[in-house]
């Protein structure tokens, strides 16, 4: 029991330690806080006129694509999650903490807990801006609640996989580089267009990623409507995600 | 004071076909300095990972207190703390921000109290509240060395501790490290500096290509590169050659074109009988000099192979 406590002590003193270099970092909280929303407010007041989706209006078009900014904004934060185990890695951190007596799990515990609530944090600042600038929504406190989950567990999915990318990565560059292909997902996804309008082959790739299901779920929870097979979907691929992502997380930190 | 803190039994390491450290054994007292001295890629900070649970062994033995690290490593790394060759300090947080971190990963009961004596001891206070990453890179080691001290380990390994830094932060870093061992404290360092250990150490290892080939005291190493000598410089080209057939038995070595020297195997009386020699032979000196061995000749000798 004192074990447990001692772990979760130590993971939060290390999480502490995280949430201290993501509020004293201008670049990252201008690129996970700021970018999201200018990209939030580009989509809407830009291309919004000239974005023609079936069954949308001009008005309800950023109903249709704010889910996608929420995950883009925890696309780009995990950019920073695996960035900053980087940085441990290669600046020696790691070494020190290895070498006291604290659990593998809260050195990597810490970095992840750090990042959930950073990017739930950009999270909340997306959707406020969101609702400012015309976002509403009919869902019940049930379906927000679910909503909620689902961000909260693809927060915790793109975290964990940034861990084992951080770890393996030679450099920050090449550590943070794999976001563009979190990003490069989202695109090809139904998060700004429907993905009937695709070419084929794009199309099927698109109805059969991960980001599909999990957008489409939080769009029809926000919207009060009907999320089928697509919660489950989204949970399972998240699931997974995170399970294969620990295990090699783990087995990356025993070998830095 | 002279039970053994440290033991390394028989460690090897090879990475793939590279045989990096073979049946390594050491032993540090209690209370000691102990220097691992070394070229680049000897295998030191090979063995140091060893030595802290950071990097499996081949084979053999590490304990630190009869703790064996490799079985027990929680209960191990409570005794000791070691400082990597980064200087392993967090640059986005302040002095303090970096010794109470540590402080209460250690569990240490009071946390602020220990991070603002150890700023205090470690002549950090003025700095404490500013990023570490504005700190110099001797403020940076010293407060490397502070959050070493946190949690009161038995014995504290140091990776090359003063690479890279100028010679008056060297020597600061030199007085903390030999006022903590006046304070009980036992150091394990490696270094590639022979006058660091020199200056230092208690008792020093040679590591070469994975092998303890030497291990004493600084003097003791100093005698395996051959006794204190007799240097002897002359005015001119005649004079040298004159003496070199007079001490002939004394195996004279022409150092230079003036220059000539003999073993001190007897210091004062081979000394005295040299002189007196070159005196009644009439053979001028322009000066004399006793030389003994340093570690570099050492060095020289060992690295030789």
């Amino acid at each position: 029991m004192m074990n447990v406590f001692q772990n979760v002590s130590d993971t939060l003193t290390l999480a502490n330690r995280i949430i201290k270099h993501n509020i004293r970092s201008t670049d990252t909280l201008i690129t996970v806080v700021a970018m999201p929303v200018m990209m939030l407010l580009g989509m809407v007041f830009i291309f919004g006129g000239a974005v023609q989706i079936p069954g949308i209006s001009e008005d309800e078009y950023i109903n249709y694509i704010l889910p996608g900014i929420l995950l883009m904004t925890i696309a780009t934060g995990s950019a920073y999650t695996s960035l900053r185990i980087n940085l441990d890695k290669t600046s020696g951190m790691f070494d020190r903490f290895k070498s006291m007596p604290i659990a593998k799990s809260s050195v990597l515990g810490g970095q992840v807990v750090a990042s959930v609530i950073f990017m739930l944090v950009s999270i909340i600042v997306v959707l406020i801006v969101g609702f400012i600038a015309g976002f509403r929504s009919d869902a019940t406190f049930l379906e927000w609640l679910l909503a909620g989950l689902l961000i909260l567990l693809f927060s915790l999915a793109l975290t964990w996989i940034s861990v084992p990318f951080g770890l393996a990565a030679g450099s920050i560059e090449g550590a943070s580089s794999f976001s563009y292909i979190l990003l490069m997902l989202l695109f090809v996804s139904s998060a700004f267009v429907p993905v009937e309008g695709m070419p084929k082959i794009v199309r099927i790739f698109a109805e059969n990623q991960p980001m599909t299901p999990i957008i489409q779920s939080i769009r029809n929870l926000l919207d009060s409507q009907a999320v089928g097979n697509d919660l489950w979907l989204s949970i399972g691929w998240m699931v997974l995600i995170i399970v294969i992502s620990y295990i090699l997380g783990l087995k990356a930190y025993r070998r830095v | 004071m002279n039970s053994a803190v440290l033991n390394i039994k028989n460690v090897k390491k090879s990475f793939k076909e590279n045989e990096v450290l073979k049946n390594v054994n050491i032993t540090v007292k209690t209370g000691s300095i102990y220097a691992l001295l070394g070229a680049n890629g000897a295998g030191k900070s090979t063995l140091l990972r060893i030595v802290t649970g950071l990097l499996n062994s081949n084979g053999g033995k590490v304990t630190i207190q009869d703790i064996d690290v490799a079985d027990n490593p929680v209960v191990a790394q409570k005794l000791f703390s070691f400082s990597s060759q980064n200087t392993t300090v967090d640059g986005v947080l302040t002095g303090y921000e970096n010794l109470h971190l540590i402080a209460k990963l250690r569990h240490d009961r009071y946390p602020k109290k220990i991070a603002e004596a150890l700023l205090d001891k470690f002549d950090l206070t003025e700095a404490k509240d500013k990023a570490v990453s504005t700190y110099s890179g001797g403020m940076r080691r010293r407060l490397d060395l502070a959050m070493s001290l946190v949690g009161d380990p038995e014995i504290i390994f140091l990776d090359e501790p003063t690479t890279g830094l100028d010679p008056k932060s060297r020597q600061e870093l030199w007085d903390t490290i030999k006022e903590m061992k006046s304070q009980g404290k036992t150091i394990f360092l490696t270094t590639q500096y022979l006058e660091e250990a020199d200056y230092l150490a208690d008792q020093i290892g040679f590591l070469r290509e994975g092998e303890i080939v030497a291990n004493g005291t600084p003097d003791e190493m100093k005698r395996l590169a051959g006794a204190d000598k007799l240097l002897l410089v002359f005015n001119n080209h005649q004079d040298t050659e004159r003496a070199l057939k007079l001490l002939e038995s004394y195996l004279p070595i022409k150092k230079a074109d003036y220059e000539v020297s003999v073993d001190l195997d007897e210091e004062i009386k081979t000394t005295l009988n040299v002189l007196n020699a070159l005196t009644a032979e009439k053979i001028e000196l322009k000066t004399f000099k006793m030389i003994t061995p340093t570690l570099d000749d050492v060095f020289m000798t060992l690295t030789k192979g």
